[in-house]
């Protein structure tokens, strides 16, 4: 037995560090794809479902229920996947969690509540289509929603407070001694933060399931019932886009305040200074200097206050030392992380602009097949947007992982084998994601199978008889 | 107040094993239920029972966790670095568990089915496993305070840990055959309530068997909670014992509605012995209640959140529930003409005669 370990511990003496936020990084950008979906489809299936019962209108009938399936099978990989996270809190951060989970845990318990919530009213609305009555089944759609708003809005609080950590009193030691919620949840970064996640939710749901339809559109398909499935989704995406680019362009003037050496790692500015520009692209080289990119003179400073234009004062990498500060690698994946989310979420604003347009002049989206391409690929910009975004946020708070408290290393796992876990959770997952795709895929195909709709098929419809007898035709009390 | 606190813990934890347990223990029933054709009537009625439930059921682990991480966040720090491997295990077991078994419910062949059916039911077996062997680990007192790493394998790899996960594997498949026979007559299926019934006793006995080997591995191994359960928690052992002979009694008498009722007490009262057998002690003998719980402004944010929980969330909960027992969940939205085999497929002419 001894030697047995003793040769486990030789393979596996490995700096669990990097691992550990190798493993964490991946699983979190595994989880925060099916989020969206989580918080966002629901919302667009209820108006799908809204207009069906209001309007008598089968394909919309027919699209909330088969959304409703999908939406069965992305949720679940969205709750057990989220289920692991909890699960790492503790397996790679113990140390983290034994000096802070007083404090940045709060937010936890009531993220729980909600998630409860939803996961109860998404099984009831799910699984009752045929049994309850079309209305009583409408609402219980409704707390699905909500929970899922509240309920993103929770952890977000969690990571905000890492950002902005407040309400807590240390001791002369460094122990947690008081704790008030209300501050820890409500924290300075949160409103914010929280609004911007939220809304993400509903650009990439949005988009994402929009996406899927241009798709079908641009193969042929250009029945009523993709094109309802177009317009509800991508209106929702649409819609969301310009909020999120106010939203954004308030948060980023919340760090340029609280979070000064995140947002120099942003806008790549080594030394305090006025009159910096926003360099496009380009990357900082170890001496300080910046080479590449295409600077735009002055706007990184008009955007961080227009008030004092470009003779605002931006703080620099430099002010704090090298040991506070993300490294220089670090600092180029926010900066290039921060030039993708910005130019992509522009692009989806163009694109929603054009299909704002096209509904306020010719009453109708647009139909060329250049949108319906750009369409197509909206979904998956959304995505990568929302990572980029994440990537700022996480990498730019580098080396902190309590911002100016403790340090991503030391709250790390002693654990030597993180290694072997973070290989074996890399795996699991991609086959989990790639069936999840192929499994999505498979049931569009047979949906598409059949062309028309019978009678037995439509929600809220008589029953099909051709049921096996013992499940349904028990008397019901 | 930190009283309070580990009350709600242990009542979590008792939740997660009455309708979470019930849960992978029907993925152990899914695993044993033999070939393709064989098994195909009970997983079926497997699949119908856990469909609406088994991802709600999930919040019960969380909430264990949360209340685990904020109020005794120490205590938490030491069990995650101690029980690393077993709790990784159980994590990835639960993502694959519960991926495989909502695609299996809408992928189309046989093969898939069976390739997904199988990750499910053997990560529904070794997950329930895994948390049995780190109660046992913990109840041992193999986790030191302060944040530490115990060893990190013999403190899952030992006799109180085996016996718990074994415990736990069988005391879940026990449950979950007693709630299936009431499903299954509910619909109506007396050849599938006599199937469950007879499992149901059979994993009745075995959890019995199991459970009296136990006491003679705690005493030995685990004395500190052995002393406990034969002091301060006797009277929940008592009672766990006769509900769970009652149970036995019920189920050969062929009464499916008592039985699940005592067999619900049996676990829930067993599991609340070791809680009581613990006291005051979080980790035995090294780290107590009082000394691990957190400042009083979270474990007041903790107890509002189950205040709220009890008033906004245990009526949905219920409601789901009550739903689902009267037949009003029956499946996925409703069956959509696509997700019938197509009239010319030839499996389909194959597999038609055989179904009836």
């Amino acid at each position: 037995m001894n030697a047995m370990l003793g040769g486990a511990v030789l393979v596996a003496a490995v700096d669990p560090v990097p691992w550990a936020r190798a493993q964490m990084a991946f699983t979190l950008a595994f989880h925060i794809i099916l989020v969206p979906l989580g918080v966002s489809w629901a919302f667009m299936t209820l108006i799908a479902n809204y207009r069906a019962l209001r309007h008598d209108d089968r394909d919309a009938l027919v699209l909330a229920q088969r959304w409703s399936k999908y939406m069965a099978v992305t949720f679940a990989v969205g709750a057990v996947t989220g289920t692991v996270l909890s699960f790492e809190f503790g397996l790679l951060w113990p140390r983290f969690m034994g000096q802070w989970g007083e404090a940045f845990g709060v937010p936890f318990a009531f993220e729980g509540l909600f998630f409860f919530t939803e996961a109860i009213f998404i099984a009831i609305y799910i699984f009752g289509w045929r049994r309850l009555k079309p209305w009583a089944h409408f609402w219980t759609g409704v707390p699905v929603v909500l929970a899922g708003i509240l309920g993103s809005v929770s952890v977000v609080a969690a990571n905000a407070w890492m950002n902005a950590p407040s309400g807590f009193t240390l001791s002369s030691s460094g122990e947690v001694v008081e704790v008030d919620p209300i501050q820890v949840i409500f924290n300075d970064s949160m409103p914010l933060q929280a609004a911007h996640m939220v809304i993400a939710a509903y650009l990439v749901g949005g988009f994402l399931v929009a996406s899927v339809y241009a798709t079908g559109m641009l193969r042929g398909r250009r029945d009523r019932y993709h094109h309802l499935g177009f317009v509800i989704a991508f209106s929702v995406g649409a819609i969301a886009t310009p909020i999120q680019m106010a939203v954004g362009d308030s948060l980023a003037r919340w760090v340029y305040s609280n979070q000064p050496v995140k947002f120099a790692a942003i806008e790549l500015v080594p030394e305090t200074s006025s009159d910096v520009p926003e360099t496009l692209l380009g990357r900082l080289n170890e001496d300080g200097t910046i080479s590449g990119g295409i600077p735009i003179p002055g706007l990184a400073s008009w955007l961080s206050d227009p008030s004092t234009g470009r003779s605002t004062v931006v703080q620099g990498l430099n002010t704090v030392p090298a040991d506070q500060r993300p490294t220089i690698r670090q600092t180029n994946t926010v900066h290039l992380a921060w030039d993708v989310m910005v130019g992509l979420g522009t692009l989806l604003l163009l694109l929603s602009v054009w299909y704002g347009a096209s509904w306020i002049f010719r009453r109708r989206m647009p139909v060329s097949r250049w949108f319906l391409r750009a369409a197509a690929c909206a979904g998956v910009l959304a995505v990568i947007t929302m990572e980029a975004g994440w990537v700022v946020t996480e990498v730019g708070r580098q080396p902190w992982i309590v911002y100016n408290h403790m340090k991503v290393e030391d709250a790390a796992t002693g654990n030597t084998g993180v290694w072997i876990t973070f290989l074996a959770v890399v795996a699991l997952y991609t086959a989990v994601g790639t069936t999840t795709i192929l499994v999505l895929r498979g049931m569009s195909r047979r949906f598409r199978r059949t062309e028309r709709f019978t009678d037995h098929e439509v929600p809220y419809g008589p029953s099909e008889p051709a049921v096996p007898a013992a499940a349904d035709e028990e008397p019901v009390r | 107040m930190s009283t309070t606190v580990a009350a709600v813990l242990l009542l979590a934890v008792v939740a997660y094993a009455v309708f979470g347990g019930a849960d992978f223990g029907a993925g152990f029933w899914d695993l044993t239920a033999g070939g393709t054709k064989r098994g195909r009537r009970p997983r079926a009625v497997i699949e119908r029972s856990i469909g609406p439930v088994w991802e709600a059921n999930h919040v019960w682990l969380i909430f264990i966790f949360v209340v685990l991480w904020t109020s005794f966040s120490e205590a938490y720090a030491s069990i995650t670095l101690t029980l690393f491997v077993p709790l990784t295990i159980a994590a990835l077991g639960i993502v694959l568990r519960g991926a495989s078994f909502a695609f299996r419910k809408v992928v189309a062949t046989t093969g898939e089915r069976r390739i997904l059916g199988g990750a499910f039911a053997i990560s529904s077996v070794l997950v329930p496993y895994c948390m049995g062997a780190i109660a046992g680990g913990i109840a041992s007192g193999r986790v030191p305070a302060g944040g530490q790493a115990g060893d990190p394998v013999d403190s899952w790899i030992n006799p109180t840990s085996v016996l718990g996960g074994v415990l736990a594997v069988a005391v879940v498949a026990y449950l979950s055959a007693v709630y299936l026979i009431w499903d299954v007559r509910r619909a109506g299926d007396l050849e599938m309530a006599g199937y469950f019934r007879r499992r149901a006793m059979a994993a009745a006995v075995a959890a019995a068997v199991v459970a009296a080997a136990g006491v003679l591995v705690l005493r030995a191994d685990a004395p500190y909670v052995f002393d406990g359960l034969t002091s301060r928690a006797l009277p929940l052992v008592i009672l766990s014992v006769v509900c769970g002979a009652g149970a036995l009694v019920l189920l050969v008498r062929d009464a499916a509605r008592g039985a699940r009722l005592l067999a619900v007490i049996a676990v829930a009262s067993i599991v609340c012995a070791w809680g009581v057998a613990q006291w005051p002690y979080l980790l035995p003998e090294s780290l107590t209640i009082s000394a691990a719980a957190s400042p009083t402004g979270t474990l007041a944010a903790v107890l509002v959140a189950v205040g709220l929980a009890a008033v906004l969330v245990l009526p949905g909960f219920a409601l789901l529930y009550v739903l689902d027992q009267k037949g009003l969940l029956p499946e996925e939205g409703v069956e959509d003409a696509s997700d019938r085999p197509l009239e010319s497929s030839p499996v389909d002419h194959i597999r038609r005669p055989t179904d009836r």
